[in-house]
Protein backbone atom coordinates (compact mmCIF):
# COMPACT_ATOMS: atom_id res chain seq x y z
CA UNK A 1 0.00 0.00 0.00
CA UNK A 2 2.12 2.96 1.33
CA UNK A 3 1.07 6.24 1.73
CA UNK A 4 3.29 9.80 0.30
CA UNK A 5 2.94 13.39 1.04
CA UNK A 6 4.39 16.31 -0.01
CA UNK A 7 3.93 19.93 1.26
CA UNK A 8 5.20 22.67 -0.86
CA UNK A 9 5.24 26.48 0.34
CA UNK A 10 4.72 28.70 -1.74
CA UNK A 11 4.63 30.98 0.99
CA UNK A 12 7.94 30.98 3.17
CA UNK A 13 6.85 32.63 6.05
CA UNK A 14 5.30 29.31 6.73
CA UNK A 15 9.02 27.38 6.68
CA UNK A 16 9.18 27.84 10.72
CA UNK A 17 6.36 25.57 10.71
CA UNK A 18 7.10 22.92 7.45
CA UNK A 19 8.26 20.02 9.66
CA UNK A 20 5.66 20.27 11.96
CA UNK A 21 3.00 20.61 9.13
CA UNK A 22 4.86 17.07 7.24
CA UNK A 23 4.36 15.34 10.52
CA UNK A 24 1.34 15.90 10.86
CA UNK A 25 0.43 14.70 7.22
CA UNK A 26 2.81 11.48 8.11
CA UNK A 27 0.89 10.70 10.89
CA UNK A 28 -2.58 10.78 8.92
CA UNK A 29 -0.59 8.03 6.63
CA UNK A 30 0.63 5.74 9.39
CA UNK A 31 -1.97 3.19 8.73
CA UNK A 32 -1.36 2.94 4.98
CA UNK A 33 2.62 1.91 5.77
CA UNK A 34 3.13 1.29 9.90
CA UNK A 35 6.40 -0.64 9.01
CA UNK A 36 8.90 2.47 8.11
CA UNK A 37 8.67 6.10 7.51
CA UNK A 38 10.81 8.65 5.65
CA UNK A 39 11.33 12.15 5.23
CA UNK A 40 13.25 14.88 3.21
CA UNK A 41 13.20 18.20 3.81
CA UNK A 42 14.63 21.53 1.86
CA UNK A 43 15.77 24.11 3.82
CA UNK A 44 18.14 26.77 2.96
CA UNK A 45 20.63 26.31 0.63
CA UNK A 46 24.00 26.30 2.33
CA UNK A 47 27.21 26.87 0.72
CA UNK A 48 28.69 23.30 1.06
CA UNK A 49 27.73 19.65 0.29
CA UNK A 50 25.19 17.90 2.65
CA UNK A 51 25.76 13.80 2.61
CA UNK A 52 22.77 12.42 4.92
CA UNK A 53 24.10 9.07 5.67
CA UNK A 54 22.87 6.05 7.67
CA UNK A 55 24.80 4.07 10.19
CA UNK A 56 23.80 0.30 9.03
CA UNK A 57 24.90 -1.25 12.30
CA UNK A 58 23.79 1.85 14.84
CA UNK A 59 27.91 1.95 16.13
CA UNK A 60 29.33 3.40 13.26
CA UNK A 61 32.78 5.66 14.42
CA UNK A 62 31.84 9.02 12.98
CA UNK A 63 35.61 10.31 13.43
CA UNK A 64 36.81 7.26 11.82
CA UNK A 65 34.86 8.14 8.85
CA UNK A 66 35.24 12.03 9.48
CA UNK A 67 39.53 11.12 8.79
CA UNK A 68 38.85 8.81 6.04
CA UNK A 69 36.37 11.10 4.03
CA UNK A 70 38.33 14.15 4.91
CA UNK A 71 41.19 12.39 3.28
CA UNK A 72 39.45 11.04 -0.07
CA UNK A 73 38.07 14.47 -0.30
CA UNK A 74 41.03 16.66 0.92
CA UNK A 75 38.88 18.78 2.86
CA UNK A 76 37.56 19.44 6.62
CA UNK A 77 34.32 17.03 6.83
CA UNK A 78 31.65 18.61 9.31
CA UNK A 79 29.73 15.69 11.41
CA UNK A 80 26.27 16.45 12.34
CA UNK A 81 25.37 13.15 14.40
CA UNK A 82 21.17 12.08 14.98
CA UNK A 83 20.94 8.83 16.59
CA UNK A 84 21.48 6.34 13.75
CA UNK A 85 21.92 9.37 11.06
CA UNK A 86 24.50 12.08 10.22
CA UNK A 87 25.06 15.01 8.03
CA UNK A 88 28.46 15.46 6.63
CA UNK A 89 28.77 18.68 5.06
CA UNK A 90 31.82 19.13 2.81
CA UNK A 91 32.94 22.08 0.92
CA UNK A 92 34.37 22.91 -2.50
CA UNK A 93 32.34 22.37 -6.38
CA UNK A 94 31.60 18.65 -6.96
CA UNK A 95 32.48 17.58 -3.19
CA UNK A 96 29.15 15.92 -3.02
CA UNK A 97 29.19 13.97 -5.47
CA UNK A 98 32.73 12.46 -4.67
CA UNK A 99 31.71 11.90 -1.20
CA UNK A 100 29.21 9.76 -2.44
CA UNK A 101 30.81 7.93 -4.15
CA UNK A 102 33.71 7.30 -2.03
CA UNK A 103 31.56 6.44 1.07
CA UNK A 104 29.87 3.98 -1.32
CA UNK A 105 33.12 2.29 -2.12
CA UNK A 106 34.53 2.76 0.99
CA UNK A 107 32.59 2.68 4.17
CA UNK A 108 29.94 -0.05 3.87
CA UNK A 109 28.91 0.78 7.51
CA UNK A 110 26.91 3.39 6.30
CA UNK A 111 24.20 3.99 3.45
CA UNK A 112 24.48 7.48 1.52
CA UNK A 113 20.59 8.26 2.08
CA UNK A 114 21.28 11.44 -0.16
CA UNK A 115 23.10 14.60 -1.11
CA UNK A 116 22.41 18.48 -1.44
CA UNK A 117 22.83 21.97 -0.86
CA UNK A 118 19.34 22.08 0.44
CA UNK A 119 17.99 18.58 1.01
CA UNK A 120 18.41 16.71 4.37
CA UNK A 121 16.71 12.97 3.76
CA UNK A 122 16.16 10.68 6.97
CA UNK A 123 14.89 7.32 7.40
CA UNK A 124 13.34 4.60 9.83
CA UNK A 125 12.00 0.87 10.66
CA UNK A 126 8.93 1.29 12.85
CA UNK A 127 5.35 2.97 13.86
CA UNK A 128 5.72 6.78 11.46
CA UNK A 129 5.14 9.12 14.45
CA UNK A 130 8.06 7.25 16.21
CA UNK A 131 10.53 7.78 13.67
CA UNK A 132 9.29 11.04 13.08
CA UNK A 133 9.82 12.02 16.94
CA UNK A 134 12.85 10.10 16.61
CA UNK A 135 14.61 12.08 13.80
CA UNK A 136 13.20 15.41 14.70
CA UNK A 137 10.90 15.78 12.39
CA UNK A 138 8.55 18.55 13.81
CA UNK A 139 10.79 21.13 14.39
CA UNK A 140 12.29 21.73 11.10
CA UNK A 141 12.21 24.00 8.79
CA UNK A 142 12.61 24.64 5.49
CA UNK A 143 10.53 25.36 2.28
CA UNK A 144 9.33 21.93 0.99
CA UNK A 145 9.28 18.25 2.06
CA UNK A 146 8.35 14.79 0.71
CA UNK A 147 7.77 11.79 3.34
CA UNK A 148 6.52 8.36 3.08
CA UNK A 149 5.12 5.33 4.89
CA UNK A 150 5.85 2.07 3.95
CA UNK A 151 3.96 -1.07 3.58
CA UNK A 152 6.47 -3.37 2.05
CA UNK A 153 4.76 -6.17 -0.11
CA UNK A 154 7.96 -6.65 -2.66
CA UNK A 155 11.52 -6.47 -0.56
CA UNK A 156 11.64 -6.86 2.95
CA UNK A 157 11.46 -4.33 5.92
CA UNK A 158 14.54 -2.45 6.18
CA UNK A 159 15.66 1.06 6.19
CA UNK A 160 17.67 1.00 3.43
CA UNK A 161 14.46 0.08 1.94
CA UNK A 162 12.14 2.90 3.38
CA UNK A 163 11.80 6.11 1.35
CA UNK A 164 12.51 8.88 -0.21
CA UNK A 165 14.64 7.86 -2.42
CA UNK A 166 17.70 9.86 -3.53
CA UNK A 167 20.93 9.60 -6.09
CA UNK A 168 21.20 12.79 -7.38
CA UNK A 169 22.13 16.22 -6.23
CA UNK A 170 18.76 17.39 -4.15
CA UNK A 171 16.87 15.65 -6.41
CA UNK A 172 14.57 13.15 -4.17
CA UNK A 173 11.14 10.90 -4.43
CA UNK A 174 8.55 9.17 -2.37
CA UNK A 175 7.07 6.47 -4.63
CA UNK A 176 4.16 4.69 -3.97
CA UNK A 177 3.06 1.43 -6.35
CA UNK A 178 5.81 -0.72 -8.07
CA UNK A 179 8.13 -0.89 -11.55
CA UNK A 180 7.94 -3.68 -13.24
CA UNK A 181 11.18 -2.55 -16.09
CA UNK A 182 13.58 -1.66 -13.17
CA UNK A 183 16.01 -4.12 -13.70
CA UNK A 184 16.50 -3.34 -17.54
CA UNK A 185 16.38 0.29 -15.87
CA UNK A 186 18.61 0.12 -13.37
CA UNK A 187 20.95 -1.25 -16.44
CA UNK A 188 20.48 1.29 -17.98
CA UNK A 189 21.31 3.76 -15.54
CA UNK A 190 24.65 1.93 -14.12
CA UNK A 191 25.90 2.31 -17.56
CA UNK A 192 25.04 6.30 -17.64
CA UNK A 193 27.11 6.41 -14.25
CA UNK A 194 24.48 6.25 -11.70
CA UNK A 195 25.42 3.98 -8.57
CA UNK A 196 23.15 2.04 -6.82
CA UNK A 197 22.93 0.81 -2.90
CA UNK A 198 19.65 -1.34 -2.86
CA UNK A 199 17.45 -3.85 -5.22
CA UNK A 200 14.99 -1.76 -4.83
CA UNK A 201 12.95 -0.51 -7.61
CA UNK A 202 12.06 3.08 -6.29
CA UNK A 203 15.80 3.70 -6.54
CA UNK A 204 15.42 3.52 -10.08
CA UNK A 205 12.41 5.84 -10.32
CA UNK A 206 14.72 8.31 -8.17
CA UNK A 207 18.16 7.31 -10.18
CA UNK A 208 16.28 8.04 -13.02
CA UNK A 209 15.05 11.94 -12.29
CA UNK A 210 19.16 11.91 -11.47
CA UNK A 211 20.00 11.44 -14.68
CA UNK A 212 17.38 13.57 -16.35
CA UNK A 213 18.49 16.51 -14.22
CA UNK A 214 22.09 16.00 -14.94
CA UNK A 215 21.71 16.02 -18.44
CA UNK A 216 19.53 18.85 -18.38
CA UNK A 217 15.96 18.06 -18.25
CA UNK A 218 13.94 20.47 -16.16
CA UNK A 219 11.60 19.03 -13.54
CA UNK A 220 8.39 18.44 -16.31
CA UNK A 221 10.44 16.94 -18.88
CA UNK A 222 12.23 14.28 -16.87
CA UNK A 223 8.90 13.34 -15.67
CA UNK A 224 7.59 13.21 -18.90
CA UNK A 225 10.02 10.95 -19.99
CA UNK A 226 9.78 8.72 -16.51
CA UNK A 227 5.99 8.78 -17.97
CA UNK A 228 7.89 6.84 -21.11
CA UNK A 229 10.03 4.71 -19.52
CA UNK A 230 8.68 3.38 -16.53
CA UNK A 231 6.45 0.66 -16.93
CA UNK A 232 4.23 -0.75 -14.02
CA UNK A 233 2.34 1.11 -11.29
CA UNK A 234 3.11 4.87 -9.41
CA UNK A 235 2.17 7.77 -7.81
CA UNK A 236 5.32 9.95 -7.27
CA UNK A 237 6.44 12.98 -5.13
CA UNK A 238 9.52 14.64 -6.89
CA UNK A 239 11.39 17.20 -5.07
CA UNK A 240 14.16 19.35 -6.27
CA UNK A 241 16.44 21.87 -4.73
CA UNK A 242 13.64 24.88 -6.07
CA UNK A 243 10.91 22.98 -7.40
CA UNK A 244 7.92 19.68 -6.55
CA UNK A 245 5.98 18.23 -8.82
CA UNK A 246 3.54 14.87 -9.08
CA UNK A 247 3.17 12.12 -11.52
CA UNK A 248 0.89 9.13 -11.70
CA UNK A 249 0.84 6.98 -14.16
CA UNK A 250 -1.77 6.24 -17.21
CA UNK A 251 -3.34 3.50 -15.49
CA UNK A 252 -3.46 5.27 -11.82
CA UNK A 253 -4.47 2.32 -9.44
CA UNK A 254 -2.46 4.56 -6.69
CA UNK A 255 -4.60 7.26 -5.19
CA UNK A 256 -3.26 11.16 -5.07
CA UNK A 257 -4.86 14.46 -4.25
CA UNK A 258 -3.52 17.59 -4.56
CA UNK A 259 -4.59 20.59 -2.50
CA UNK A 260 -3.41 24.23 -3.26
CA UNK A 261 -3.55 27.68 -1.74
CA UNK A 262 -1.97 30.66 -2.38
CA UNK A 263 0.11 29.34 0.69
CA UNK A 264 1.16 26.00 0.17
CA UNK A 265 0.57 23.42 -2.16
CA UNK A 266 0.00 19.59 -0.58
CA UNK A 267 0.03 16.69 -1.97
CA UNK A 268 -1.30 12.99 -0.04
CA UNK A 269 -2.29 9.34 -0.93
CA UNK A 270 -5.18 10.63 1.17
CA UNK A 271 -7.38 13.73 1.77
CA UNK A 272 -7.03 13.09 5.49
CA UNK A 273 -3.14 13.86 5.09
CA UNK A 274 -4.18 17.43 3.99
CA UNK A 275 -7.32 17.94 5.90
CA UNK A 276 -5.54 19.13 9.02
CA UNK A 277 -3.35 22.17 7.40
CA UNK A 278 -4.03 25.68 7.59
CA UNK A 279 -6.52 27.50 5.26
CA UNK A 280 -7.66 23.59 4.00
CA UNK A 281 -11.05 25.26 3.83
CA UNK A 282 -10.38 27.50 1.04
CA UNK A 283 -7.85 25.09 -0.87
CA UNK A 284 -8.85 24.05 -4.78
CA UNK A 285 -8.62 20.07 -4.17
CA UNK A 286 -8.12 17.88 -7.26
CA UNK A 287 -7.00 14.27 -8.67
CA UNK A 288 -3.63 14.49 -10.46
CA UNK A 289 -4.66 12.85 -13.88
CA UNK A 290 -3.31 10.07 -15.41
CA UNK A 291 -0.20 10.46 -17.04
CA UNK A 292 0.14 14.22 -16.96
CA UNK A 293 2.77 15.90 -14.61
CA UNK A 294 2.16 18.10 -12.14
CA UNK A 295 5.01 20.66 -11.22
CA UNK A 296 5.37 24.05 -8.85
CA UNK A 297 8.90 25.63 -8.93
CA UNK A 298 10.23 28.61 -7.25
CA UNK A 299 10.80 31.78 -8.92
CA UNK A 300 14.71 32.05 -9.39
CA UNK B 1 -31.24 7.15 17.85
CA UNK B 2 -34.84 8.32 18.90
CA UNK B 3 -37.53 7.97 15.55
CA UNK B 4 -37.76 11.67 13.80
CA UNK B 5 -34.65 12.71 15.44
CA UNK B 6 -32.57 15.53 13.89
CA UNK B 7 -28.98 15.33 14.93
CA UNK B 8 -25.32 16.34 15.24
CA UNK B 9 -22.54 13.74 15.05
CA UNK B 10 -19.68 15.22 15.35
CA UNK B 11 -16.68 13.50 14.36
CA UNK B 12 -14.41 15.62 16.47
CA UNK B 13 -15.82 14.14 19.64
CA UNK B 14 -17.10 11.09 18.23
CA UNK B 15 -15.45 8.05 17.19
CA UNK B 16 -16.44 6.91 13.79
CA UNK B 17 -17.45 3.48 14.63
CA UNK B 18 -20.34 5.14 17.32
CA UNK B 19 -21.04 7.73 14.41
CA UNK B 20 -21.62 4.88 11.91
CA UNK B 21 -23.72 2.90 14.52
CA UNK B 22 -25.74 5.71 15.46
CA UNK B 23 -26.60 5.84 11.58
CA UNK B 24 -27.29 2.63 11.32
CA UNK B 25 -29.63 1.83 14.19
CA UNK B 26 -31.71 5.26 13.18
CA UNK B 27 -35.08 4.11 11.44
CA UNK B 28 -36.32 7.19 10.33
CA UNK B 29 -34.64 11.33 10.87
CA UNK B 30 -32.46 13.46 9.52
CA UNK B 31 -28.58 13.46 10.55
CA UNK B 32 -25.64 15.79 9.97
CA UNK B 33 -21.91 14.42 10.53
CA UNK B 34 -19.75 17.27 11.21
CA UNK B 35 -15.58 16.57 10.70
CA UNK B 36 -15.59 14.14 8.30
CA UNK B 37 -12.05 15.34 7.69
CA UNK B 38 -11.77 12.63 4.76
CA UNK B 39 -12.29 9.62 6.93
CA UNK B 40 -13.32 6.24 5.38
CA UNK B 41 -16.26 4.23 5.80
CA UNK B 42 -18.60 7.06 6.73
CA UNK B 43 -22.40 6.51 6.88
CA UNK B 44 -22.21 2.41 5.37
CA UNK B 45 -24.15 -0.12 5.31
CA UNK B 46 -27.41 1.97 5.95
CA UNK B 47 -30.84 0.32 5.92
CA UNK B 48 -33.29 2.92 6.85
CA UNK B 49 -34.73 5.64 5.17
CA UNK B 50 -33.51 8.54 6.90
CA UNK B 51 -31.43 11.24 5.68
CA UNK B 52 -27.99 12.08 6.21
CA UNK B 53 -25.76 14.76 5.34
CA UNK B 54 -21.87 15.14 5.32
CA UNK B 55 -20.49 17.87 6.27
CA UNK B 56 -17.30 18.09 4.14
CA UNK B 57 -14.77 16.05 2.58
CA UNK B 58 -14.70 12.17 2.98
CA UNK B 59 -12.43 9.49 2.34
CA UNK B 60 -13.37 5.67 0.94
CA UNK B 61 -16.04 3.95 0.42
CA UNK B 62 -18.58 6.49 1.89
CA UNK B 63 -21.84 5.51 1.78
CA UNK B 64 -20.87 1.90 0.75
CA UNK B 65 -24.28 -0.74 0.84
CA UNK B 66 -26.73 2.27 1.02
CA UNK B 67 -30.00 0.73 1.46
CA UNK B 68 -32.96 3.28 1.52
CA UNK B 69 -30.94 6.18 2.73
CA UNK B 70 -30.10 9.50 1.04
CA UNK B 71 -27.22 10.26 1.73
CA UNK B 72 -25.55 13.68 0.59
CA UNK B 73 -21.98 14.19 1.04
CA UNK B 74 -21.27 18.18 1.01
CA UNK B 75 -17.72 17.51 -0.45
CA UNK B 76 -15.26 15.28 -2.13
CA UNK B 77 -15.51 12.03 -1.87
CA UNK B 78 -12.70 9.65 -1.79
CA UNK B 79 -12.02 5.67 -3.68
CA UNK B 80 -15.69 3.87 -3.57
CA UNK B 81 -18.10 5.90 -2.81
CA UNK B 82 -21.71 4.10 -2.35
CA UNK B 83 -19.90 1.00 -3.78
CA UNK B 84 -22.62 -1.87 -4.09
CA UNK B 85 -25.41 0.36 -2.68
CA UNK B 86 -28.62 -1.06 -3.35
CA UNK B 87 -31.20 1.46 -3.43
CA UNK B 88 -31.72 5.27 -1.94
CA UNK B 89 -29.67 7.84 -3.09
CA UNK B 90 -26.39 9.44 -2.99
CA UNK B 91 -25.45 12.77 -3.87
CA UNK B 92 -21.86 14.05 -3.89
CA UNK B 93 -21.57 17.98 -4.21
CA UNK B 94 -18.01 18.15 -5.29
CA UNK B 95 -15.83 15.55 -7.38
CA UNK B 96 -15.70 11.68 -6.59
CA UNK B 97 -12.45 9.67 -6.86
CA UNK B 98 -11.80 6.53 -8.29
CA UNK B 99 -14.62 3.23 -8.65
CA UNK B 100 -17.92 5.59 -7.56
CA UNK B 101 -20.49 3.91 -7.31
CA UNK B 102 -18.58 0.10 -7.91
CA UNK B 103 -20.61 -3.24 -8.68
CA UNK B 104 -23.63 -0.98 -7.17
CA UNK B 105 -26.96 -3.17 -7.34
CA UNK B 106 -29.47 -0.77 -7.58
CA UNK B 107 -30.42 3.25 -6.40
CA UNK B 108 -29.33 6.65 -7.65
CA UNK B 109 -25.89 8.16 -7.29
CA UNK B 110 -24.99 11.43 -7.58
CA UNK B 111 -22.08 12.75 -8.46
CA UNK B 112 -22.46 16.84 -9.14
CA UNK B 113 -18.47 17.60 -9.78
CA UNK B 114 -16.39 14.78 -11.86
CA UNK B 115 -15.98 11.37 -11.55
CA UNK B 116 -12.78 10.02 -11.67
CA UNK B 117 -11.42 6.39 -13.65
CA UNK B 118 -13.45 3.17 -13.36
CA UNK B 119 -17.07 5.24 -12.43
CA UNK B 120 -19.52 2.47 -12.35
CA UNK B 121 -16.96 -0.53 -12.59
CA UNK B 122 -19.06 -3.36 -12.74
CA UNK B 123 -22.47 -1.77 -12.28
CA UNK B 124 -25.15 -4.39 -11.94
CA UNK B 125 -28.04 -1.84 -11.81
CA UNK B 126 -27.36 1.29 -9.92
CA UNK B 127 -28.26 4.48 -11.83
CA UNK B 128 -25.18 7.14 -11.84
CA UNK B 129 -25.31 10.70 -13.24
CA UNK B 130 -22.19 12.65 -13.32
CA UNK B 131 -22.66 16.64 -13.82
CA UNK B 132 -19.37 16.79 -14.85
CA UNK B 133 -16.69 13.69 -16.52
CA UNK B 134 -15.54 11.24 -16.04
CA UNK B 135 -12.32 9.25 -16.39
CA UNK B 136 -10.94 6.52 -18.05
CA UNK B 137 -12.72 2.89 -18.09
CA UNK B 138 -15.85 4.22 -16.63
CA UNK B 139 -18.20 1.83 -16.66
CA UNK B 140 -15.84 -1.15 -17.26
CA UNK B 141 -17.62 -4.50 -16.95
CA UNK B 142 -21.35 -2.78 -16.43
CA UNK B 143 -23.88 -5.21 -16.25
CA UNK B 144 -27.15 -3.34 -15.50
CA UNK B 145 -27.96 -0.24 -14.50
CA UNK B 146 -27.40 3.59 -16.79
CA UNK B 147 -24.44 5.46 -16.50
CA UNK B 148 -25.07 9.37 -17.64
CA UNK B 149 -22.18 11.64 -18.02
CA UNK B 150 -22.88 15.24 -18.85
CA UNK B 151 -18.97 16.29 -19.78
CA UNK B 152 -16.78 14.12 -21.25
CA UNK B 153 -16.04 10.25 -20.59
CA UNK B 154 -12.16 9.35 -20.53
CA UNK B 155 -10.48 6.29 -22.21
CA UNK B 156 -11.94 3.14 -23.15
CA UNK B 157 -15.53 3.85 -21.82
CA UNK B 158 -17.98 0.88 -21.31
CA UNK B 159 -14.70 -1.82 -21.98
CA UNK B 160 -16.41 -5.16 -22.06
CA UNK B 161 -19.99 -4.00 -21.18
CA UNK B 162 -22.75 -6.25 -20.58
CA UNK B 163 -26.23 -4.98 -20.81
CA UNK B 164 -25.46 -1.39 -18.98
CA UNK B 165 -27.05 2.01 -20.92
CA UNK B 166 -24.12 4.88 -20.96
CA UNK B 167 -25.49 7.99 -22.21
CA UNK B 168 -22.60 10.88 -22.88
CA UNK B 169 -23.32 14.64 -23.29
CA UNK B 170 -19.78 15.77 -24.15
CA UNK B 171 -16.70 13.25 -26.25
CA UNK B 172 -15.70 9.99 -25.41
CA UNK B 173 -11.69 9.85 -25.56
CA UNK B 174 -12.56 6.01 -26.54
CA UNK B 175 -14.68 3.25 -26.55
CA UNK B 176 -13.66 -0.04 -24.59
CA UNK B 177 -13.49 -3.50 -26.07
CA UNK B 178 -17.35 -4.34 -27.59
CA UNK B 179 -18.73 -0.67 -26.42
CA UNK B 180 -20.61 0.77 -29.05
CA UNK B 181 -22.57 4.16 -30.11
CA UNK B 182 -26.35 3.09 -30.32
CA UNK B 183 -28.98 4.99 -31.67
CA UNK B 184 -30.79 7.77 -28.91
CA UNK B 185 -34.51 6.46 -29.38
CA UNK B 186 -37.50 7.90 -27.83
CA UNK B 187 -37.33 5.86 -24.71
CA UNK B 188 -33.91 6.66 -24.15
CA UNK B 189 -34.67 10.21 -24.34
CA UNK B 190 -37.21 9.74 -21.83
CA UNK B 191 -35.66 7.55 -19.39
CA UNK B 192 -32.47 10.04 -19.55
CA UNK B 193 -34.88 13.10 -19.09
CA UNK B 194 -36.19 11.20 -16.18
CA UNK B 195 -32.98 10.07 -14.35
CA UNK B 196 -31.74 13.89 -14.93
CA UNK B 197 -34.88 15.14 -13.57
CA UNK B 198 -34.06 12.99 -10.97
CA UNK B 199 -31.00 13.82 -10.02
CA UNK B 200 -31.52 17.83 -10.42
CA UNK B 201 -29.24 18.28 -13.37
CA UNK B 202 -29.86 20.68 -15.92
CA UNK B 203 -29.10 18.93 -19.32
CA UNK B 204 -30.98 18.58 -22.95
CA UNK B 205 -31.63 14.54 -23.08
CA UNK B 206 -31.38 15.53 -26.97
CA UNK B 207 -27.72 16.43 -26.57
CA UNK B 208 -26.53 13.09 -25.53
CA UNK B 209 -25.38 10.19 -27.27
CA UNK B 210 -26.23 6.48 -25.84
CA UNK B 211 -23.52 3.73 -25.89
CA UNK B 212 -23.73 -0.18 -25.13
CA UNK B 213 -22.78 -3.43 -25.94
CA UNK B 214 -21.95 -4.96 -29.63
CA UNK B 215 -22.71 -8.24 -27.91
CA UNK B 216 -19.87 -9.53 -29.61
CA UNK B 217 -18.08 -10.79 -26.27
CA UNK B 218 -21.22 -12.83 -25.53
CA UNK B 219 -19.85 -15.68 -27.25
CA UNK B 220 -16.78 -17.41 -27.60
CA UNK B 221 -15.60 -16.88 -31.42
CA UNK B 222 -12.83 -19.12 -32.27
CA UNK B 223 -10.82 -16.74 -34.49
CA UNK B 224 -7.62 -19.08 -34.68
CA UNK B 225 -9.91 -22.44 -36.17
CA UNK B 226 -8.20 -22.26 -39.57
CA UNK B 227 -4.76 -22.39 -38.14
CA UNK B 228 -5.67 -25.21 -35.95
Amino acid sequence: MCGIVGLYLKDLRLAPDLGRLTALMVHEMAARGPDSAGFAIYGEVEAADKISVLSRTGATDWAALERGLGAAVGTAVGVEVLCDHAVLRVAGEGAGATARTWLIAHAPDVSVLGVGRSMELCKGVGDPDAVALRLRLAGREGSHAVAHTRMATESAVTTEGSHPFSTGADTCLVHNGSLSNHNRLRERLRRRGETFQTDNDSEVAAAYFAWRMREGDGIDAAATGALRDFDGFYTLAIGTRDGFAVVRDPIACKPAVIAETDDWVAMASEFRAIARLPGVGHAEIWEPEPARVHSWRRAA
Amino acid sequence: MSAGSNAALDLARLARRAVNAALQAAETGAFTVLHPDGGHALACGLTASIAVRIDGHVGYYCAGMNQRAAVTIGGNAGTGVAENIMSGVVRVTGDASQSAGASGHGGLLVIEGDAAARCGISMKGVDIVVGGSAGHMSAFMAQAGRLVICGDAGADLGDSIYEARIYVRGRAASLGADCVEKPMRGKHLAELGDLLARADMTADPAEFRRYGSARKLYHFHVDTGESS
